[in-house]
């Protein structure tokens, strides 16, 4: 290298071109730069990366896979409640759908154990009518624009108190994972050993449906009730394919979930989609690589024939 | 090093499912640091009665009576209802054990990681410390649970089967860790199917047919005639039982 020298204007040696450059520039960093309301949005969707994931790696573990999906269905009537009395106001809507969330996910687990039925048809008897009774109180006042932000959600309504929501939810689940992480493995591997040396199992798994509800919620203004759920559950099904522990299994959902936020809103603005399915078609496409390239359990890797070990 | 061992006194045990009693009016004592099978046919309540004694199903009438204080019950389930593909360590599975110890949220000490690691190796489970329990057969899963069951180091010790589905060297393996703890003078109590065992191995048996047959000696409690009794127990239930008329179970003392 030393003594030839290249322009400086041109490349650096080693890197790309100018045009190149130029272009990675317009399709990666542009968007963030230029509009406040994208960069207000992956600042958001980065909150709930941290946080949403790892709970969906427990949810996952539990076998509780679609009770998000179920929690993100449930919440609609609170918030369509809360709507009809207090309007487009943040700490109403958010304590109606946090109310309204739990309800359904612990009156589902309650009435199954109260009657001995099984808990998944109890769960769709439940957010089937949850869903219903939201949409029908929506169209009571709203209309279809605000049945259709509620359900999908919008970039453009990324604003300070909604920001200030995911940052402080993904606060207080990081928070909440770091202290209570011992009972949640405990509870998820063997809840029966968890009762009989009196981890108070119950307990612990009430607090977590209640960080699930609280993710869905600070989700629904960025991806809409119907998307929220993608985002924490997609990264946490792929993150098997990277790690045997619950710990590597977290890290992982939650690096898939940041890098799907960041493209997904830069697809969504390059190619005018709305944000929430774009985010959670790249989460997709994670969970899809995932499957096919993972080094547990992936499909490729198992066609690769490599000789067996010796012992 | 081991909290005293409380005796462990049934009073009129009724412990139902329903309405239907699964131990029927049980009283006796396992006496402290025995070494006790509990034997009979299938649906005779042993689980039931372990269950009961562990505190994880409330008797309907009678009571558990473990001492004075709140002495630590270990309990092997017969089938766990834990997730083997669960991707966790074996190292990680083992210290749970030490649950009562540590507790939710203090840090395992370096000493006690080295007992979860000895606990390992004393089931014949060496170098299996990052082994993900996904991996294990079902006998070297059955030694895990061993082993963690010797790190939560409770005085009294209930086995559900602990040597259905493993093969002759396992269970002559975990046999030894249960003599170990019957030397150690910690109350075992082992529900067994396998006689032969239970002759051999076991000083007291507890022949269960929902109500108790014979508990004593193994050689008395297993004679022909307690076994043939023990086989002729309904298992069906009465169609038109009506409520049960003995209460105060003192009064029929074994």
């Amino acid at each position: 290298m030393a003594g030839k020298r290249s322009p400086p204007s041109e490349t650096v040696p080693g890197g790309p071109p100018a045009e190149a450059r130029a272009l990675l520039y317009d399709l990666l960093l542009a968007p963030f730069i230029e509009f406040g309301f994208l960069r207000r949005a992956l600042v958001g969707c980065l909150a709930l990366s941290v946080a949403g994931p790892p709970l969906g790696v427990f949810l996952v573990l539990r076998r509780m896979s679609l009770t998000a999906d179920v929690m993100a269905h449930g919440v609609l009537p609170g918030i369509a409640a809360a709507f009809l009395v207090a309007g487009l106001s943040v700490p109403a809507l958010w304590l109606g759908g946090l109310v309204a969330g739990l309800a359904v996910a612990v009156g589902a687990g309650a009435l199954s154990r109260a009657t001995g039925g099984r808990e998944d048809a109890a769960l769709a008897g439940l957010y089937l009518v949850a869903l219903a009774l939201g949409v029908a109180l929506v169209s009571v006042r709203g209309g279809a624009v605000d049945l259709t932000h509620l359900l999908f959600g919008s970039v453009l309504g990324v604003d300070d108190p909604a920001l200030l929501l995911m940052a402080g939810t993904a606060t207080v689940t990081l928070l909440a994972l770091a202290v209570a992480w011992r009972p949640l493995v405990l509870e998820c591997f063997d809840p029966g050993f968890a009762r009989a040396v009196g981890a108070r199992g119950a307990a612990w798994h009430l607090g977590f449906l209640a960080l699930v509800a609280l993710n869905v919620l600070a989700a629904f203004q960025a991806l809409g009730t119907l998307m929220a759920v993608g985002l924490m559950m997609l990264p946490a099904v792929a993150s098997r394919h990277w790690a045997r522990g619950v710990g590597g299994m977290v890290y992982a959902a939650a690096g898939i979930a940041a890098v799907s936020s960041a493209l997904g809103l830069l697809l969504s603005y390059h190619l005018d989609l709305p944000s929430g399915p774009a985010i959670v078609l790249v989460a997709g496409l994670a969970w899809a690589l995932s499957v096919l390239f993972g080094p547990v359990d992936g499909l490729l890797p198992r066609l690769v024939r490599r000789p067996h070990l010796a012992g | 090093m081991m909290a005293a061992v409380p005796e462990i006194r049934l009073r009129g045990l009724t412990v139902c499912h329903g309405r239907r009693p699964a131990v029927h009016h049980l009283t006796g004592r396992f006496a402290p640091g025995s070494l006790t099978a509990v034997v009979g046919p299938n649906g005779a309540g042993k689980t039931t009665l372990l269950r009961a004694i562990a505190g994880l199903h409330k008797p309907e009438e009678g009571r558990v009576e473990l001492g004075s204080g709140a002495a630590r019950v270990a309990l092997l389930p017969q089938q766990a209802a834990l997730d083997r593909q669960f991707p966790i360590a074996c190292l990680d599975v083992v210290m749970l054990g030490l649950w009562s110890a540590v507790g939710p949220f203090r840090r395992v000490p370096r000493a006690l990681r080295d007992r979860a690691a000895e606990a390992l190796a004393a089931v014949g489970l060496a170098g299996f410390e990052a082994r993900p329990v996904g991996s294990l057969s079902a006998g070297q899963f059955q030694r895990v649970l061993f082993a963690r069951l010797l790190l939560e180091d409770a005085p009294i010790i209930l086995l559900d089967e602990p040597f259905n589905a493993v093969d002759a060297r396992t269970a002559s393996d975990l046999l030894r860790v249960v003599k170990r703890w019957h030397g150690e003078g910690r109350t075992v109590i082992a529900v067994l199917h396998d006689l032969d065992l239970v002759r051999r191995e076991f000083p007291d048996t507890l022949l269960l047919a929902r109500e108790p047959i014979a508990w004593g000696p193994t050689a008395e409690a297993l004679s022909a005639a307690n076994r043939l009794r023990a086989r002729m127990m309904a298992e069906a239930w009465a169609e038109e039982a009506e409520a049960c008329a003995r209460g105060g179970g003192e009064a029929i003392a074994a």
